[in-house]
């Protein structure tokens, strides 16, 4: 797998950790309660298509990225830093 | 000898010698190890993995189940190696397997006669009873008798690489298809890879006589070859096998650098692991002959049909003199032509198809008729065949088997691909592209004719090309034989006796009808029964014909049966390629403390933490025991000083306007009133609420900071500061840099410890100037510095950092001043004591599953705002007396002993899991005290304190009672400190 890092250019898997769901972006503060903190902490889509996930270019730039990725085929659909706009969620 | 009077491509000018089971023998170049073997007459190689049945060479390619053999001597003796791969090399040492004394006269060869009781799943039914014997007698009998070959048992002398390629196209195969595919993409200036496992290139072109461009096809693939070689964007990759399709365009491929010679060449890597990085890929892998299921048809001179034509045709060798072949497709025909082409005897074609009209041939041919039985104990001396009613018995010592061909679409099928069946061929088929980018063409793809192939090569060549922006040449095509081979599925031969379908694992036609009577009949579950299809051929002539046979067995065709999952490696690879480089000493990256040159030449032995390397003490002549100079370095930092490296510790530098904002959103506690010159300790969480990391973090100026982490989260704790600063919380100003390997830093430890630094540091470090907790920058011994008035062992202490390259400079200049003043160098033992004395925890006690309330951290944790890990450390149950909380524990027998890791239990509690109290997770022995202590979880512990308990650990049998205490063993009110 290779991932298009916006600042490095394509990459290979490996230089990159994987985070999960970017849900994780969307934190709920402690007012929230204990059942958004629940929901972040524990509820993740699980989708069989395009998913978005973090991923850490951690042998790279240290950019936090999201990636798109098709978790049937494992086609990487585009890759945006998550610092800048881009969307959270599945 | 049976080597042809002419043909072959090996060069007869030259010989080349070898062994066999320690006889010399001589071949060519240009001979595989088989060829060679039969040219020498060798036709029995080994014997089968589960009765010892003797055994010849089946193939003439990587699908061989029987011909494997430990190639090489001492430690480059490879196990498992298939003969019809093995290039022949001057000198070459091959041995035999599965066999003792010899393959000719095996004594295990017993098994045969009790095949009975070694059907299918035998190790499920006749050896379970008694159960204890199963471990200590079945198994390991089972386990001599049947086997492959033996590992070198020495350390392998040779290097082994990974590297990486990119290409626009690859190619794997280069037979009509692979060659024309290359060279549409070489011509059209795209760069091309063209990678084929065996030695010579060319693929079937090499064994077959039909006219190619008005010559020997192989004529033509020389040619070919020698033109993709002149471009410049072509690269040939001989010797190499892709062996996975995976996402992304990426294949894997093990190169044979020099897999093929005795030894490699200095500093020549023997076999290369590629990552190869394809745009577009076509496989044009070929197409496997099958056998067919028959009584007897697994003695040494039984062969494929495809096999005895490449050995007669490239290898100009005769697998036999008197030849028959049995066929139930056209294909088996010019077997027939090639053997008497050759001058040999063709005592039959014996075709099970009625009314087909063959070529015209010397010998027999005989239509309607099929093989029930053959003859020979170590080898073929004949058959037995049956035409309509009428039985027959002809002498013979080679039989070539065809009972059709399935492509090689294993690639195909690496990224949950299913094979299709085509009832037209008879054959499965890859079905539509699963993975992308990959075309297949000619006999892989179910073509099986070389103009065909041809055609097809060109074709997905230039729709590759199209889909890379070029333009295809469209060549001319060479003139090709262009006739289909016609043919009527022919599975099993019904007739009695043992008829193998995999002889790689022993398994027959009855073992199949064993398992589909035992309710092991869908695929997968019969090759788990019968192990079918396994171990390194992974059933590549015998799978196809297993599934035919299951599905007449059960009146479905193989279609409705389906076929197991194919998955990578196509065939082996050794562990050492996909190692690579990263073995021995060069297995992981090592870091070295800045003082370890030092530390070694003071003779410290090494412990690791992570990657550091670390000194865990410093023995002096006289010591007894690493004890001796463990107690003796804690009394430096008890009576004197001692000095210790800590640069390991992980260091991030966090700077901005928002920098004191990050920290309080980081640590349970508030960092944003931390002043200038002032540290602070702070614990993280993960979000979930238990501890993550602790550590200082030291206030340098506004809105610059200095934050240490443990040694193994220096990684991990940088990755979480910018996951908050750059996913969750963009918005703030500040940034972060990991400056552990920039700084050197030692702890100076004990009540003398400012006498040193008087002696060192220009600045003022009385307790007025420089207090507890305090930081600044300082020169030492003129260099720009750094002091930190932090303890991690109780005693007064300081950190005193200077930049790396000065660190070994500084910790001989310490480490002298330190013995000056009656102390010295202390390491991570002296370092585990003092901390365990003083109640400090490491990641003993923060491993992941302890939360700040469990450590008593409690107070640390702020009301006042939100921070990582806030909510979910007030979750239910994370706060109350049901939690395991830290504690210390004594014995109540100062000798006893204490062993980290032991769990807790009330006293006249039963030793269950359900009765646990907790556990112990960091001993040690406390040279002030004078006996051991320990750090531990106990449920409720904090309110037990005085409570005596019993530390159990049944592994190493222990069963004692101990105090449980407060954590802090030595100066609990932390007077030593501050004093």
């Amino acid at each position: 797998m290779r991932i298009p890092c916006p600042l490095c250019g394509e990459r290979d898997l490996r230089e990159f950790t994987p985070w999960g769901d970017a849900a994780l972006m969307h934190r709920p503060g402690f007012d929230a309660g204990p059942e958004a903190a629940h929901a972040y902490l524990h509820l993740r889509e699980n989708p069989a298509g395009p998913h978005r996930e973090l991923s850490y270019h951690e042998l790279g730039c240290a950019a936090w990225l999201v990636v798109t990725r098709n978790t049937l085929t494992h086609e990487v659909m585009g890759a945006a830093l998550a610092g800048e706009g881009a969307e959270g969620g599945a | 000898m049976s080597r042809l009077a002419s043909g072959g491509l090996v060069d007869r000018s030259r010989r080349l010698s070898f062994t066999f089971d320690g006889r010399r023998l001589s071949g060519h170049p240009g001979d595989t190890l088989a060829s060679a073997l039969l040219a020498n007459g060798v036709r029995l190689v080994g014997r089968s993995f589960k009765y010892h049945r003797p055994r010849g060479i089946f193939s003439a390619g990587s699908e061989e189940p029987n011909a494997l053999m430990e190639i090489g001597v001492g430690a480059r003796r490879t196990p498992n190696t298939r003969a019809t791969r093995v290039m022949l090399t001057e000198g070459l040492v091959a041995r035999s397997q599965n066999a003792w004394p010899s393959p000719a006269f095996d004594l295990m060869a017993v098994n045969d006669l009790a095949a009975p009781l070694l059907g299918a799943g035998f190790y499920y039914k006749t050896f379970m009873w008694p159960k204890s014997f199963w471990e200590r007698v079945y198994e390991p009998l089972i386990r001599r008798a049947a086997g492959l070959g033996r590992l070198a048992g020495q350390d392998d002398p040779d290097v082994y690489d990974q590297a990486f390629a990119h290409a626009d196209l690859l190619v794997i195969g280069a037979g009509p298809a692979g060659l024309m595919a290359a060279l549409e993409a070489g011509e059209a200036g795209a760069r091309v890879i063209l990678a084929d496992e065996d030695f010579t290139l060319g693929g079937r072109l090499n064994a077959e006589t039909a006219p190619l461009a008005g010559a020997a096809p192989h004529a033509w693939a020389a040619h070919t070859v020698a033109r993709l070689s002149a471009m410049p964007n072509v690269t040939l990759m001989p010797r190499t096998t892709v062996f996975g399709a995976y996402d992304g365009g990426m294949y894997g491929a093990v190169q044979e650098v020099a897999g093929h010679l005795a030894a490699p060449p200095e500093g020549c890597p023997r076999e290369t692991h590629w990552r190869i990085r394809a745009q577009a890929a076509v496989l044009c892998a070929g197409a496997i002959e099958r056998p067919v299921a028959f009584p007897g048809n697994d003695r040494p001179g039984v062969m494929l049909a495809s096999a005895l034509r490449s050995y007669i045709t490239r290898f100009g060798v005769a697998p036999g003199q008197r030849v028959a072949v049995f066929t139930n497709n056209d294909d088996g025909w010019r077997t027939a032509q090639a053997v008497e082409a050759a001058g040999l005897t063709l005592a039959a074609l014996i075709d099970s198809r009625e009314g087909v009209s063959p070529p015209t041939l010397s010998g027999r041919v005989i239509t309607g008729a099929v093989v029930t039985d053959t003859a020979g104990r170590r080898g073929l001396t004949g058959l037995t065949l049956r035409a309509g009613s009428r039985t027959e018995q002809l002498a013979v010592d080679c039989l070539a088997v065809s009972g059709g061909w399935n492509p090689t679409l294993h690639l195909t099928a690496h990224l949950g691909g299913r094979p299709e069946w085509d009832p037209g061929l008879a054959a499965f088929v890859p079905s539509a592209a699963h993975v992308p980018g990959l075309r297949v063409a000619g006999a892989a793809a179910g073509v099986f004719t070389t103009a065909g192939a041809l055609a097809g090569g060109q074709a997905a060549a230039a729709e590759a090309l199209a889909e890379l922006g070029r333009t295809a040449p469209g060549l001319p095509l060479p003139e090709a034989e262009d006739m289909p081979p016609r043919l009527t599925p022919l599975w099993a031969v019904p007739a009695r006796g043992r008829a193998w379908v995999d002889l790689q694992n022993d398994v027959t036609t009855k073992d199949i009808a064993t398992a589909r009577d035992e309710a092991f009949g869908a695929p997968e579950h019969l090759k788990r029964y019968t192990t079918l299809g396994m171990a390194t051929d992974q059933g590549k002539t015998g799978n196809v014909l297993a599934l035919g046979v299951l599905g007449a067995l059960t009146g479905r065709g193989p279609e409705e049966v389906g076929t197991t999952t194919f998955r990578p490696p196509y065939t082996p690879v050794t562990l050492a390629a996909l190692a690579g480089r990263h073995a021995r000493g060069a297995f992981q990256p090592v870091r070295e403390a800045p003082s370890n040159a030092l530390a070694r030449a003071r003779g410290a032995p090494m412990i690791e933490a992570g990657l550091w390397k670390r000194a865990a003490y410093f023995p002096q002549a006289g010591d007894t025991s690493w004890r001796d100079a463990c107690d003796r370095e804690v009394g430096f930092v008890r009576e004197a000083v001692g000095v210790s490296d800590v640069s390991t510790l992980g260091k991030i530098e966090i700077t901005g306007p928002d920098a004191a904002a990050l920290l309080d959103r980081v640590y349970t506690g508030t960092f944003s009133t931390l002043a200038p010159g002032r540290v602070r300790y702070g614990v993280m969480l993960r979000e979930d609420g238990f501890v993550f990391d602790d550590g200082t973090t030291a206030c340098l100026g506004p809105g610059h900071y200095v934050m240490t982490t443990t040694t193994a989260n220096a990684g991990p704790v940088l990755r979480h500061l910018e996951f908050c600063l750059q996913v969750l919380w963009p918005e703030l100003d500040a940034v972060c840099a990991s400056v552990t390997e920039g700084w050197a830093q030692f702890a100076v430890a004990g009540p003398k410890g400012r006498a040193l630094l008087e002696r060192v540091v220009a600045e003022d470090v009385s307790d007025a100037a420089f207090p507890f907790m305090a930081c600044g920058s300082v020169s030492v011994a003129g260099v720009p510095g750094r002091l930190f008035r932090i303890s991690f062992s109780g005693e007064r202490a300081w950190e005193i950092a200077v930049p790396s390259g000065h660190g070994d400079a500084l910790a001989r200049l310490l480490a002298e001043e330190a013995e000056a003043l009656g102390g010295g160098l202390y390491g991570m033992e002296a370092l585990n004591v003092l901390r365990i004395e003083k109640g400090h925890v490491t990641g003993a006690e923060l491993h992941g599953r302890t939360t700040a309330f469990d450590c008593g951290f409690a107070k640390m944790m702020s009301s006042k705002k939100d921070y990582i890990g806030r909510a979910g450390a007030a979750r239910p149950g994370l706060n109350g007396p049901e939690r395991a909380q830290l504690v210390g524990v004594k014995p109540v027998d100062p000798g006893a002993k204490l062993l980290a890791g032991a769990k807790f239990l009330n006293r006249g509690a039963e030793a269950v899991a359900a009765e646990e109290q907790g556990d112990l997770t960091s001993v040690c022995h406390s040279p002030v005290l004078g006996h051991m202590i320990g750090l531990g979880f106990v449920v409720n512990g904090r309110a037990r304190r005085g409570e005596v308990i019993r530390m159990v650990d049944l592994l190493r049998g222990a069963d004692i009672e101990v105090e449980i205490c407060a954590p802090h063993f030595v100066d609990p009110e932390g007077e030593r400190l501050r004093g």
